[in-house]
């Protein structure tokens, strides 16, 4: 099916886009939601199974008291309501990776719902708001074998790993977000990346999208400039990156708006994203779609968390990721437009440990956005993946300003640690990086450097002090960067007795 | 006296004593087994060797100084839905023919921890669905007192083997009355615990919110031993409860009901009713009265749409519950033959793999469940739910127990009602009230009807863990009954 294209800016000129995000975090606990198997990611397939998460006859769920805990930290922390009582209820539908035919999950009485939180884009706040989280339990993993499209249509066959089946899972779903106009793309990528960002500081998932232990959907519609009412939205799955985010919002738009300019009418499906071409195709029709049959969960007792546990919970949440940018922000005396990078670089809490142990905070920004960022840049790594510690930086400049280093052995001294050569220490001993400090070694190389450039030394005796430049590098040459060009410099005026 | 007419209690007590080991007894059983099972038809599966292992195993337990319970050595029939480590579990099924399961249900781990000796698996209505046990796909069980007659059901194997002295304790599950009926019309005790006092892991479910293992004997003092065996707190099951289990020995030697308030459920009688089932039950009533009872009647009168309701809520669970019987990791397995997706596999399996009350209610529960359907059906029926016990609670605080007769009828013909659902469902009529509102039911014989010569069933009711209510009154009955018959009603069952 080829798929006609409006270019971003006409169709943002038609039409005004809404936003609905839909996010799903597997859940860091040791256990499963609903039964002891463990969790660990990439276990051989079907090693992490029991009678319980295989559905086998008679078996039942017990729901993991950790879980709960976890999703109602995740609430607290997006400013929601708690439900003083609610149930779990089951979603009837069958699929091979699923082997109760129906996922034990939550319908109309979330655990969560009712809160909003603040992304920053291009420097304005928008409040995104939440309309629940809930808690559920995933399925297996489906591998479709044969045929081209990877999917189970076409296939020769299917296996599946049920060591997925079963891991506690919270969805989190947004409300309808209008009013992002030519910024959706962006808005979603930042909406998402905060999301990751709470996940992470709660400690309640390790938040990797290209392991799907964090996945969205995006939703999107359009509407024509001046209505207020809303169009057929599209559901798109497969979305596994922030970057896929941004470009899955804006090739929807793009696609809707051909769509909808052409007269056409858009059909309320689940379109998958493609990372390769960046477009997303049509997937199966809501509108054929299965009814769910949701009911109570009659297996399980309803939650009922205690208002004074709550409460200590969210007591002890940990500062947020918004406001420790804003504190971290004022404490570094950073622009907006610094911050923002070094966010979107994931470099903010390497930062802070840096200073933690000791660097000035100008310092650390400047070794983890400069030197650092691009070499995680060039070996396609994330910056907090490098092999080198805050601790090593802070070592670094403290090198710096010592005078022991200058920046260019500072960057040779770096270089040595992320080839794995050992501490900063070591490395300025194996490497024999110390500025030279001994005069009398300074005074021999400079004594040479004067000796082999005797034109340029007569032309600094006769007043052209500009020409010094020259011999500071050829003692800067000679020392191989060791030697600390101001004091040579002034050693070499020295020699050939002229003043400034 | 052969060991086979011995009570559990007994049995349990010359085990202990050394005066006959577990092997011998469970011999005895097998035996009587293999003499009447080809008329009875009350097991699924026995295996004479893995029995007598299990029995080698409880005197080697016993020999070697541990201490079990007062069950210890004692056989018992186990209902084929409860999972089982050594013997096949199919639920009557088509669909799990041959399944071995690879754990043990709780119920089953705390009858081998009791050192009670598992002689095979019964037969009952396919996952529990029906009152007859004609819906097995393994054949029908016969009623011991008239082989052309139905044992009830669901549990009707475990009635008809406890009935036919194969064993003298079998386990069952009530959801609509699938104990309590089956007990009734084979002239046997049959005990509803409180929902939750017994562990529904390893119970292949029927309807979640209602199943509950529970005991069927000859006499009410083994079924309360039988009763406490098994019950319990269990973490496997959340649904069950965290309280010590009611002392329904101690209630059961007691019989005493000087004093007790007892009600008559006023809805239940009357049209419908086989009038040799109301003289017993009428008769009953009367003898509590002479042994100091206080006898009111009670008006519940949302119990007539407790049938409807049930017909609701039970299919909507099992609808769901059933949904995991789909060939694709354990269980029948139809059409596989490399061309076909596994959405038709599973299609095909189902289509051949279940029988049609099995389909009937699991398309009547999806019905329910559907959108558009869901306030009307399920909703309204989780109402009635509500209505129902609320009603068993305003009638407890004037009365200590409720009684009724267990059944409308007595054992009616096989085949007689098997195309007729609705009069199947009827055999339930008295009983479903209970599992809506969660609470203690029992049935004890109370007298043969004059038209048949069949047994009937006296129910007592009680509130959610009033169990030694049951227990209580269904002693003094049976104390009084027995002193008038000479000894208990089985002994007028014809020889088989």
């Amino acid at each position: 099916m080829t798929t006609t294209k409006m270019s971003y800016d006409e169709a943002l000129d038609r039409f005004e886009p809404v936003l609905g995000l839909e996010t799903h975090v597997e859940l860091g606990t040791a256990s499963k939601m609903f039964c002891g198997c463990r969790t660990t990611f990439g276990a051989p397939p079907n090693t992490q199974v029991c009678p319980i998460c295989l559905a086998f006859p008679g078996s039942l769920p017990v729901a993991n008291a950790k879980a709960i805990e976890s999703t109602i930290q995740i609430g607290l922390a997006l400013n929601c309501s708690i439900a003083e009582w609610c149930r779990f209820a089951r979603k009837n539908y069958f699929y091979p990776d699923m082997p109760k035919n129906y996922q034990i999950s939550q319908y109309d009485e979330p655990l969560c719902f009712d809160g909003y939180i603040d992304v920053e884009v291009d420097g304005e706040t928008v409040r995104i708001e939440i309309e629940r989280v809930h808690l559920e339990e995933d399925t297996g993993k489906s591998t479709h074998v044969g045929g081209a499209t990877g999917r189970i249509h076409g296939a020769d066959y299917s296996i599946v790993d049920y060591n997925r089946a079963g891991i506690p899972l919270v969805e989190i779903v947004t409300k309808p977000i209008p009013g992002t106009d030519r910024l959706a793309p962006e808005v979603a990528r930042a909406y998402v990346t905060e999301l990751r960002e709470i996940m992470r500081s709660l400690g309640v998932s390790d938040v990797r999208m290209e392991e799907g232990s964090l996945r969205c959907d995006v939703n999107v519609s359009l509407m024509p400039r001046g209505s207020s009412e809303w169009g057929t939205r599209t559901e798109t799955k497969n979305v596994n990156s922030l970057r896929s985010v941004e470009r899955a919002v804006r090739s929807e738009i793009e696609r809707q708006g051909a769509v909808l300019a052409d007269g056409g009418r858009i059909v309320q499906e689940t379109r998958h994203f493609h990372e390769d071409t960046g477009t997303t195709t049509s997937g199966r029709s809501k509108e054929e779609a299965q009814d769910y049959r949701y009911f109570p969960e009659p297996d399980l007792v309803p939650i009922a968390p205690d208002p004074a546990w709550v409460a200590e919970l969210k007591a002890a949440l940990p500062e947020l990721p918004s406001l420790k940018r804003k504190r971290l922000q004022a404490e570094w005396g950073l622009s907006d437009l610094d911050m923002q990078a070094m966010h979107n670089a994931d470099a903010i809490d390497l930062v802070e440990a840096t200073v933690a142990a000791g660097a000035p905070a100008a310092d650390a920004r400047k070794w983890w956005m400069g030197e650092l960022a691009r070499r995680a840049n060039e070996t396609g790594t994330a910056l907090a993946e490098l092999p080198i510690t805050p601790a090593h930086i802070a070592r670094v400049t403290e090198l710096v300003a010592s005078g022991a280093l200058n920046d260019k052995l500072a960057r040779e001294v770096l270089e040595g640690v992320l080839n794995g050569e050992g501490t900063p220490d070591e490395v300025v001993d194996k490497r024999g990086l110390k500025i030279v400090n001994d005069e009398g070694e300074l005074s021999a190389i400079i004594d040479d450097v004067l000796a082999a450039n005797a034109d340029a030394a007569e032309k600094v005796r006769s007043g052209k002090i500009a020409a010094v430049g020259a011999l500071v590098g050829g003692v800067m040459k000679a020392s191989r960067g060791k030697a600390d060009a101001a004091r040579a410099r002034v050693l070499i005026l020295e020699k050939l007795g002229v003043s400034e | 006296m052969s060991l086979i007419h011995k009570t559990a209690a007994e049995l349990g007590a010359m085990v202990a004593a050394g005066e006959v080991s577990a092997v011998e007894v469970a011999e005895a059983h097998l035996d009587r087994i293999a003499e009447v099972e080809p008329k009875v038809n009350a097991f699924l599966h026995v295996d004479r060797e893995v029995t007598l292992g299990q029995a080698c195993a409880v005197d080697e337990r016993l020999r070697s100084g541990e201490r079990l319970g007062p069950l210890a050595g004692v056989p018992i029939a186990h209902k084929d839905i409860f999972t089982t480590r050594d013997m096949p579990t199919t639920a009557a099924s088509r669909i799990l023919e041959g399944w071995r399961p690879p754990y043990d249900a709780t119920v089953t781990r705390r009858l081998r921890e009791a050192g009670l000796v598992i002689l095979g698996k019964t037969n009952l209505d396919e996952f529990a669905m029906g009152s007859s046990t004609e819906n097995s796909a393994y054949g029908p069980t016969r009623n011991p007192w008239d082989l052309n007659k139905i044992p009830g059901g669901s549990s009707g194997g475990s009635s008809a083997a406890v009935a036919a002295y194969q064993a003298p304790l079998s386990t069952g599950t009530d959801t609509g009355g699938s104990i309590r009926q089956p007990a009734a019309v084979t002239g046997i005790v049959g005990m509803k615990p409180t929902y939750g006092g017994s562990s529904r892991y390893g119970l292949i479910a029927f309807a979640s919110s209602l199943d509950t293992p529970g005991p069927f004997a000859r006499n009410v003092l083994d079924a309360a031993l039988l009763h406490e065996a098994f019950s319990g707190h269990d973490p496997l099951d959340s649904t069950s409860v965290d309280a010590p289990v009611p002392s329904v020995v101690e209630a059961a030697r007691q019989g005493d009901v000087a004093g007790l308030r007892i009600g008559v459920v006023k809805e239940f009688g009357g049209d419908g009713y086989q009038p040799g089932v109301l003289a017993r039950f009428n008769e009953a009533v009367a003898l509590l009265e002479s042994l100091g009872a206080k006898v009111v009647e009670v008006s519940c009168p949302s119990f007539v749409t407790a049938l409807p309701a049930y017909y609701l809520i039970a299919p909507s669970e099992c609808s769901s519950n059933l949904a995991r019987f789909d060939a694709m990791r354990y269980g029948l397995r139809v059409g596989d033959d490399g061309t076909r997706s596994a959405e038709e596999v599973m299609a095909l399996t189902r289509a051949a793999g279940f029988g049609p009350e099995v389909k009937r209610r699991i398309m009547l529960g999806t019905y329910a469940l559907s959108s558009g359907y869901y306030d009307a059906y399920y909703g309204q029926a989780q109402k009635v739910r509500t209505v129902i016990a609320r009603e068993f609670e305003a009638a407890y605080h004037q009365v200590d127990v409720l009684v009724s007769p267990t059944t409308p009828t007595t054992a009616f013909p096989i085949g007689e009602r098997a195309d007729d659902p609705m009069a199947m469902y009827l055999a339930d009529l008295c009983t479903i009230p209970s599992n809506l509102a969660g609470n203690a039911a029992i049935s004890v014989p109370c007298g043969l009807a004059d038209e048949d010569g069949l047994p009937v069933g006296l129910q007592i009711m009680a509130p959610v863990l009033g169990d030694d209510r049951c227990y209580r009154v269904a002693a003094a009955v049976e104390k009084a009954l027995e002193s008038r018959w000479g000894g208990p009603l089985l002994k007028e069952a014809p020889a088989l």
